[in-house]
């Protein structure tokens, strides 16, 4: 069976004003799957993960040159970022919850579209929770500061946050660096509960993580894609030399 | 032995030399303190004067044995207040103007002019009140008189505006960067961002501002006696009043008056003194219960 893709990177090139940091990326992300791109640091994939929400934008010295074709749309072109950024979430690498509540954290995404209506924003806060296997732990103190919970709980919530805007796809920037190893079960046990419903797609430094949640891989190098491949072929019968020397931990 | 001896005197001198430095702030306060209560309170532990005449008058005759501040301290309050209000908005919107609109050559020359505005001493300040703000509103006043409570509030508030700008910049700029990206990631847009959760994120720092500048207006005097109209008698009953605050009312006629006259202006001086202290204890206990929450 053919999955639907959804993200399709064309002859990506990314320059940080003279150093070119992507080089002709080339990449079809299928729906409903986790991703994994991994590699060694400064090989680029946090960086083409930034692309998909055009979070690149922030860094004024960014140059971006090809396509990446999200649900038929150039999302390089002329498009409306705020509503690409609300079908493509992010998780960042260390957890941040905004200094408010934890409500309001949840509640902050919907109501910066202009969702007013309490039972609504209610409902939502309570299902984004739910979904992010955090409600238990806190729906006694929804009004409590964010910043009380614990690193796993707080990248948790920042999951939850992400889910409230009910987006398409998931970015995840390195999210179980921060934390502990309990911790970092509970957000793997969670992205493949995540991924029948949302497009998953994560960097990791960690080759173990990729293998255990991942259904597809992209080894990064220098700035280019290496090999991409379903994750059982990449760690067990990879094509390229470099990708072996990587994933045996030869280097990186 | 001797040397060791003579090394260690020396290491004790030297302490001592920053120890008697560090004294002179502490020393200078507890000096002041003490001259200006002792004088300010012995009128009224002399019995020469009310004390309740003196907090609750409205005139200020010294001719006629008159001696009320109730007219000065409404006066102080209502300039304050105004500053404030015209003041702070200005100053909180400039600082988010330069840490997170302003391109960095923009920011930079925004920056330099403010800190210029910092250093401008107060009676020119007062002189530029006196000589634009004054004639300005005797134009559009009802009373026919420049010199009121609008033109001090307006000399105030520009007065107040490095201290709250800069203070509330930097506040803004140690923000950190996480919390912009993880607004942007979710849709918000650039003030959606800046309005919901920087300033918040900030607000600690700019209260420390906004308290800064408070204890500026009320305690400005040079530049406002050049604006206020310094009334003998009345509270200001409209933005068109003249006022007296009492910081002016001291630096009036300190230079000239003499036994009771004298002493109650040091009185005002003890007004004053509670009366920021007040503000500043209430609005840093205002701060830190709310960034509690």
């Amino acid at each position: 069976m053919n999955k639907k893709i959804k993200f399709n990177a064309k002859n990506l090139d990314l320059y940080y004003g003279d150093f070119q940091a992507l080089k002709s990326i080339n990449l079809e992300i299928c729906e409903k799957e986790v991703t994994a791109f991994i590699g060694p640091s400064g090989c680029g994939k946090s960086t083409f993960l930034r692309c998909l929400n055009r979070m690149n934008d922030l860094i004024d010295s960014v140059k971006i040159e090809g396509e990446i074709i999200f649900e038929g749309q150039d999302i390089n072109g002329d498009i409306d970022v705020i509503n690409l950024r609300t079908r493509v979430g992010m998780v960042f690498q260390k957890p941040n919850p905004f200094p408010m509540s934890i409500y309001e954290n949840i509640a902050y995404g919907p109501k910066c579209q202009g969702v007013k209506d309490k039972t609504q924003l209610d409902t939502l806060v309570k299902e984004s929770l739910v979904k992010a296997a955090l409600w238990e732990e806190v729906k006694d103190r929804l009004n409590k500061s964010a910043l009380g919970l614990s690193g796993g709980q707080q990248q948790r919530l920042c999951i939850a946050r992400a889910i409230a805007m009910q987006p398409e796809v998931i970015l995840m920037d390195e999210p179980t660096s921060a934390l502990d190893p309990i911790a970092t079960a509970k957000i793997e046990d969670l992205m493949s509960k995540l991924k029948k419903d949302y497009t998953i797609i994560i960097v990791t430094h960690s080759m173990q993580q990729a293998g255990r949640i991942s259904d597809k891989t992209a080894f990064f190098l220098m700035g280019e894609v290496v090999e991409f491949n379903e994750t059982p072929v990449i760690f067990t019968n990879p094509a390229d030399k470099r990708t072996e020397d990587y994933i045996t931990g030869r280097f990186g | 032995m001797e040397a060791i001896k003579r090394k260690k005197l020396k290491e004790k001198i030297v302490e001592n030399i920053f120890l008697i430095c560090a004294c002179v702030a502490v020393i200078s306060l507890l000096a002041i303190t003490f001259f200006v209560f002792y004088n300010g309170l012995k009128p009224f532990v002399s019995n020469s004067y009310s004390l309740w005449s003196f907090l609750t008058g409205v005139e200020w005759r010294p001719g006629s044995n008159l001696y009320g501040i109730l007219y000065m301290f409404v006066g102080s309050i209502f300039a304050t207040l105004g500053a404030i209000l015209i003041g702070v908005p200005v100053a909180i919107l400039t600082a988010v103007f330069i840490a997170e609109l302003a391109g960095s050559k923009v920011g930079k020359l925004i920056r330099f002019a403010v800190e210029l505005l910092a250093g401008i001493p107060s009676v020119l300040y007062g002189v530029f009140g006196l000589g634009i703000i004054v004639p300005y509103v005797l134009k559009i006043s009802p009373m026919a008189q420049g010199e009121s409570l609008l033109a001090t509030i307006l000399v105030l508030a520009i007065m107040i505006l490095p201290t709250v700008i800069s203070i509330s910049e930097t506040s803004l700029s140690t923000v950190p960067m996480e919390y912009r990206e993880g607004s942007y990631a979710l849709g918000a847009s650039k003030i959606q961002t800046i309005f919901r959760v920087v300033i918040p994120a900030a607000r600690s720092g700019i209260m420390t501002g906004v308290i800064l500048g408070i204890g500026r207006a009320i305690g400005e005097t040079m530049a406002v006696m050049l604006v206020c109209g310094n009334p003998i008698a009345g509270i200001p009953t409209s933005i068109f009043s003249q006022i007296r605050p009492l910081t002016t009312n001291i630096a009036l006629e300190m230079g000239y008056a003499a036994g009771v006259h004298q002493e109650l202006l040091y009185s005002t001086g003890v007004v004053l003194f509670i009366f920021i202290m007040i503000i500043n204890f209430t609005v840093n206990k205002l701060v830190k219960a709310k960034v509690g929450s």
